[in-house]
């Protein structure tokens, strides 16, 4: 994410970006061999996986920002955290449609409740639904940045769970990839993995900088307004 | 074109898709803090033609 402190301008940002995307869908279909098991529909592993990767990393970077508001009262703190949260449910949409079209095209079904792993992550991605409810059921200030704050720690609790489900579950269909034992795919395809999964979190950490911005410039115009009113 | 295509042209169109309508709603909040810049920049200008007449 672009925290402040990293100072990386937005259309490099950007750039980097649009570039590692194009980059990962080239390789996608142009350098990464064929599944010998699932074929042409395991290509949607390459951005399915990264995709719900970087719901994760949003949902934990909103977790570390309501920390940082709670605990040293950074100031824009809870405003990062927010715009950070709402990417993350933005990606979780995204891993579950991409997800859902996966399922159909290797298991015959759009969902299935018996696997553990979709389960936690429809939850986790609910849970964070809620976290807007909660906040816009609040009066801005200082209440309502605490309530979000807590919320945000509480929820990033179901991350490891939902991201460990596929290793603590034994009745299960979804795919283990990522073993003790490493990835479980050929350097052609981790090497495009890799790709697809900077080109999602550069992607996400753009979109997280051009929310921001949107947000802090219409805070000041309201502040601007109130002024001259 | 195979189901299997199908399916892979169907993902990536979900994601495509959904980047874009995310960078339409932000083109469009972009465009009412434009319109908000302008009328704030009026409003400055009319309070200083006040103060000054």
């Amino acid at each position: 994410m672009p925290s402040l402190r990293l100072r990386i301008s937005l259309p490099a940002l950007a750039t980097l970006a649009l570039g590692l995307v194009a980059g990962a869908v080239a390789l996608v279909f142009f350098f990464a061999p064929l599944d010998a098991d699932q074929g042409l529909s395991q290509k949607i592993f390459y951005f399915h996986v990264p995709i719900a990767l970087t719901a994760y990393a949003c949902f934990g970077w909103g977790a570390w920002k309501a920390l940082l508001h709670l605990w040293k009262r950074e100031p824009g703190a809870d405003l990062e955290s927010y715009v950070a949260i709402h990417q993350g449910v933005i990606f979780g949409a995204l891993t579950l449609l991409t997800g859902s079209i996966w399922a159909r095209a290797s298991w015959g079904v759009w969902w299935t409740w018996s696997s553990n792993q979709l389960v936690l992550f429809l939850v986790l991605f609910l849970f964070y639904c809620a976290y807007f409810m909660l906040r816009f059921s609040v009066d801005a200030g200082p209440q309502r940045a605490n309530f979000s704050a807590v919320y945000a720690l509480f929820g990033v609790a179901l991350i490891p769970v939902s991201f460990l489900a596929i290793r603590l579950a034994s009745d299960f269909i979804h795919p283990t990839v990522f073993t003790s034992a490493g990835p479980q795919m050929s350097a052609r395809m981790f090497f495009t993995f890799c790709v697809c999964l900077a080109g999602m979190l550069a992607l996400a950490a753009t979109l997280y900088a051009v929310e921001l911005s949107g947000k802090r410039l219409d805070l000041r115009l309201r502040e601007l307004r109130e002024a001259l009113a | 074109m195979s189901s299997g295509e199908k399916y892979v042209a169907a993902a990536y169109l979900v994601v495509f898709v959904g980047v874009l309508a995310y960078v339409l709603i932000i083109a469009t909040k972009l465009a009412r803090l434009e319109r908000e810049v302008g009328e704030l920049a009026e409003l400055a200008k009319r309070r200083k033609a006040e103060s000054l007449g």
